[in-house]
């Protein structure tokens, strides 16, 4: 990043007045890197910027409520933070955001089958448009459009949408909304059966990990998560496909009109299930009936918890 | 029950108790004739179904899944079904990602008084539902071979 002097200074500058600052520093291997937590000077140098920052840190913040709270967020983190003040999840006053615009993240699922089983990272250096690695004393160079994580491909808000301090120049986002639901039709277009076997395989593999739950922002119920609770009692111990599946569909419906589609769940996955094409499917819905997206007013009131006597966009079924 | 052994299909009712509860009785107490698959299940107001009941019953093996509710401007709790429209609407957009099809769920509004619209309902319902015939199932030598099948073309 470019900038990163400036919002160096920045946080610095505010660090007086904040408990934290989480932001993303250096990793186990070169090619990861990792949330951080910035509570002296020493910390915030260790502060790092680029297409490695892959952590949606907005999950941090219901767990930090009551302290004074910096994070540095990218303009779909921001997203996140922006439907977590609207659920009164967090406050507003409490949190300092400090924005960027974005220029994509990798995907690290795409870097390890382009070098294979990575293992020993030796050497990253991500630019702009390559990421060279050198692995087991062998150099790869990918080019950044070939490791770029999707959502990135298409993503419309690149600069953070609600920020208190801005550093660097705002980035053209040039995806239109269709463009990102394009593999969501792909997928559509299969046929009932294809879709039931497909889903069947994919949830097969889960492992109930429930990874995807916990690098969500927007999965706020913690410990009290239905997918543990024995009254009510949906889902039991066992680790039949049923349960697993189940469990996919609670975590998508309990985010409608509410995900930001920051991938996390997705990336999160150990097993690669595309978990996030749930997501999106609520998410081009709400857009189409509701014409609202999750995450970029504080004020706006979602629409599961409002409605219309006459719902205009709601054809029901004649009998 | 054995008449009807091997032509019946289990079709699971979400039924207010306010209204569509009411038209039941009263079609049955006006002794309209009505296909025997539904069973129903009474719940306080169709506010009151998370649309993850559906999605859990259909999971569980139901062929078809029918909510029924008081008509928009009738609820007994002035707007809970309201709320249900739009939560059900979504569901309903939802359900063919899974690889269910759409027709196999249904909602819509019946009041203590329609026994004859309640009649209607419940026979357009499972016919539709026959015509689909039984659900494809997660659990059972079916699925299992599916799974198989999944794997080797890994």
């Amino acid at each position: 990043m470019k900038n990163l002097e400036d919002l160096k200074k920045q946080i610095k500058d505010g660090l007086s007045e904040l408990d934290v600052v989480i932001g993303w520093a250096d990793s186990f291997d070169p090619l990861h890197a990792t949330p951080h937590f910035m509570r002296s000077e020493a910390d915030v140098d260790k502060l790092k910027v680029d297409a490695l920052c892959v952590h949606n840190l907005a999950t941090y913040l219901p767990s930090l409520k009551g302290k004074k709270v910096g994070i540095v967020v990218k303009g779909c983190d921001s997203r996140s933070v922006v439907e977590l003040l609207q659920e009164n999840l967090i406050k507003r006053e409490d949190v300092t955001i400090f924005g960027f615009g974005c220029e994509g993240v990798v995907d690290q699922v795409k870097i390890r089958r382009a070098v294979g089983d990575a293992g020993m990272v030796e050497s990253c250096e991500v630019s702009g448009t390559e990421v060279k690695l050198t692995v087991a004393g062998k150099e790869h160079k990918l080019p950044m459009a070939d490791v770029i994580a999707d959502k990135c491909q298409t993503c419309r808000y690149p600069n953070a949408v609600l920020s208190d301090s801005f550093v660097g120049e705002e980035i053209k986002p040039t995806a239109s909304f269709e463009e990102g639901y394009k593999d969501l039709e792909e997928f559509e277009a299969k046929s009932t059966e294809e879709k039931f076997a497909f889903w069947l395989g994919e949830m097969d593999r889960c492992i109930r990990c429930y990874a995807c739950r916990n690098a969500c922002p927007m999965c706020v119920c913690r410990d009290h998560c239905v997918a543990q609770s024995r009254d009510p009692h949906w889902l039991s111990q066992e680790a039949h496909v049923r349960d697993k599946w189940m469990f996919q569909v609670i975590h998508a419906y309990h985010l409608t009109g509410r995900c930001t589609e920051c991938g996390e769940c997705q990336r999160a996955c150990p097993v690669d299930i595309p978990i996030l094409l749930f997501k999106k499917k609520f998410n081009k819905e709400i857009k189409e009936v509701f014409n609202y997206e999750a995450g970029l007013d504080p004020e706006a009131t979602p629409p599961l918890q409002t409605f219309k006597i006459d719902e205009p966009t709601i054809k029901e079924k004649e009998w | 029950m054995p008449v009807l052994e091997g032509k019946e299909l289990r079709i699971v009712g979400f039924l207010c108790n306010w209204c569509s509860y009411g038209g039941a009785d009263t079609a049955g107490v006006g002794r309209f004739t009505q296909p025997t698959d539904l069973r129903i299940i009474k719940v306080p107001c169709s506010g009151r179904i998370d649309p993850l009941f559906i999605v859990k019953t259909l999971m569980s093996g139901a062929d078809g899944v029918l909510v029924s509710g008081c008509h928009p401007n009738d609820c007994h709790y002035a707007e809970g079904n309201f709320y249900a429209r739009r939560r059900l609407e979504m569901l309903k957009r939802f359900i063919p990602m899974l690889g269910i099809d759409p027709e196999r769920f249904d909602y819509t509004w019946v009041s203590a008084s329609e026994g004859q619209r309640w009649q209607e309902v419940v026979t357009k319902f499972t016919e539709q539902i026959h015509k689909l015939g039984p659900a494809r199932k997660i659990e059972g030598p079916e699925a299992e071979a599916t799974l198989k099948l999944m794997e080797e073309s890994l």
